[in-house]
């Protein structure tokens, strides 16, 4: 019997991850496909009012957890939760974000199922056996892994920017259903003390549709302001290479490759940049790549949709200017 | 302080990638290093130790070349190290990781088990996580800064956006983000005391466990190749000029603005 695909939506301060949605977007897909229902599962501390929300994107059903305890994410309470309802409503399948939450939530929920999950996920349908098969970046998305389970119910986390958003429908209905968390003690060993949370108009790095990242050929930490300028032109996150951030020029937090971030948006500005493989790996999912960069030999032009040779202290102004009258 | 820290050997993140005839990926002439995350969680537990006493125990999976990196983590300072190398342990998915390795780690004594946050080669990022569930203890991930007292630790953790203060009682797992320290290297008189260190080589059937007790939980059904991206147009022209034909690619052409 179909016993549905569940997304788990995050939201941090009554405010739905871009992910989630996306998630729900295309398992509103694969359901239909598979003949499944989709389920949305919120967790969290007054969240009924996102019910909604979530409905808009696709789902048949949301199912609440509102309660105090889950205001804010720990390992311990979510897992008890989840678990308690996935052993009790046997889904298929378990999809969430690859998100700070996702990569920390999923693994620990997938043991204590005594199942499999798919990490990072750039790919997901059913294949001739009706397993639901995930497709996975490898060794920094230098190669992919197809994977796929009989066990039940798998777990995935997918990458965000994966899965384009539909477009709500605001009149769709879905049942909803309340549910009760019973959290003890033991699932509450680790406190969160504090969270800071940078104050930035910038988009997250993971989710941000267009990214401008600078490397070496910035100089230095005093001239990240014209990327940041720029940025803020068309509403991009900043970025960096390695090389830039082992200089100390700009915070770890920013580093895109293999061992930073691995980011996949609409739209990547390589400034500086040389190309390194490490580099290629976190960021050569995107789907238009621009290079800017006084080196004509520079690797990164193998792989850009467009470039320009030149200097980016020159350029990067200018370019800032053009993209102020497009917006305008 | 008694420390253990998973390590596992992965290929260096310049190495390109191919596949062999059987389409598995290639690890002949691939230069092996310590996944770079491991060697923040090595160095985590050799501050440790400084400041509270106590032993570092390194256990990694693998076949023998792994024992290089153990050595190297040796060198680095850790006092003794476990390898679990068997046939029947061809490709483990993350389920079977986490058990054998808790098998294994429930044999040496623990206050604190540090891993990477993620392994620069499957970049599943779930063994870790899986070893903190199964041997019953919490854990942390993507560590950025690390206090230990007497029976807590206080960890500053890297999530979306930002950083979270977390406070949680020993034992614990916690995994390692970059930026947490700066790994050392190995000194010379390191490289020859690690030499007569101890790094005992086990089989599953020495933590009592048997190849059927694995059953397989995720398969990998092939390896893929990305499609090569093709370098498209370099912009002529002054810069200026150069700027105006760019934005206007990207709206016309590429819509993506």
């Amino acid at each position: 019997m179909a016993k549905g695909i569940w997304i788990i939506v995050e939201q941090s301060k009554l405010e739905i991850r871009k992910v989630s949605l996306e998630l729900i977007s295309q398992g509103r897909i694969i359901a239909d496909k598979a003949g499944e229902p989709l389920v949305a599962v919120i967790l969290g501390k007054g969240v009924t009012e996102l019910a909604q929300k979530v409905t808009a994107y696709g789902v048949d059903k949301v199912i609440l957890v509102d309660d105090d305890k889950l205001a804010e994410y720990t390992t311990g309470a979510y897992t008890s939760v989840l678990n308690k309802l996935i052993q009790k409503e046997e889904p298929q399948a378990v999809l969430m974000g690859n998100t700070a939450i996702g990569k920390d939530l999923a693994p620990r929920l997938a043991h204590r199922l005594g199942v499999g999950m798919a990490s990072d996920c750039t790919g997901m349908e059913y294949d001739e056996n009706s397993f639901l098969a995930f497709k996975r970046p490898i060794y920094g998305g230098k190669a992919f892994a197809h994977v796929a389970t009989s066990v039940r119910p798998v777990l995935a986390t997918i990458r965000p920017n994966t899965f384009p958003l539909t477009i709500p429908d605001t009149a769709r209905q879905a049942v909803v259903v309340n549910e009760t968390a019973a959290i003890d003690a033991a699932d509450l060993r680790a406190i969160v003390k504090e969270i800071a949370i940078a104050a930035s108009k910038r988009p997250e790095l993971i989710e941000a549709n267009v990214i401008i990242s600078g490397g070496r050929g910035m100089k230095g930490p005093e001239n990240y302001h014209i990327l940041e300028e720029c940025a803020d032109v068309i509403g991009a996150a900043v970025g960096a290479s390695r090389a830039a951030v082992d200089a100390g020029w700009i915070e770890q937090k920013f580093q895109v490759g293999q061992t930073g971030k691995t980011v996949s948006p609409t739209l990547y500005i390589a400034c500086g940049i040389s190309g390194a493989i490490q580099h290629l790996a976190g960021m050569g999912s995107s789907k238009v790549i621009v290079a800017i960069n006084k080196d004509p030999e520079a690797n990164i032009f193998n792989l850009a949709d467009y470039g320009i040779v030149g200097d980016l202290f020159e350029v990067i102004p200018l370019l800032t200017d053009e993209f102020k009258k497009l917006v305008c | 302080m008694n420390i253990v820290v998973c390590i596992k050997q992965t290929f260096d993140t310049e190495a390109k990638i191919v596949l062999d005839s059987n389409g598995k990926i290639e690890s002949n002439g691939v230069n092996l290093v310590i996944n770079p995350y491991d060697e923040f969680a090595v160095e985590e537990a050799l501050k440790i130790k400084e400041k509270f006493g106590g032993e570092v125990t390194l256990i990694s999976m693998g076949g023998a070349r792994a024992q290089e990196s153990l050595r190297t983590a040796l060198a680095m300072g850790c006092d003794k190290a476990v390898l679990i190398n068997d046939p029947a342990l061809e490709n483990p998915d993350e389920w079977a990781c986490a058990e054998i390795l808790a098998k294994a780690v429930s044999q040496i004594p623990y206050d604190i088990i540090l891993a990477g946050r993620i392994a620069v080669d499957d970049g599943s990022s779930q063994v870790a996580v899986r070893l903190a569930e199964v041997l019953n203890i919490p854990s942390v991930s993507c560590a950025l800064k690390l206090e230990v007292e007497e029976n807590k630790a206080t960890v500053t953790r890297e999530i979306d956006g930002g950083t979270e203060l977390i406070e949680v009682s020993l034992p614990v797992v916690i995994t390692a983000q970059k930026g947490l320290n700066v790994p050392r290297y190995p000194t010379m008189p390191g490289i020859m005391k690690a030499k007569k260190k101890e790094l005992k080589v086990i089989t599953l059937a020495d933590i009592g466990i048997s190849a059927t007790d694995l059953p397989i939980k995720m398969c990998v059904q092939k390896i893929s190749l990305p499609n090569p991206r093709k370098g498209g147009k370099k912009i002529p022209g002054e810069a200026a000029e150069a700027a105006r034909e760019l934005a206007r690619l990207l709206r016309e052409e590429a819509k993506v603005l």
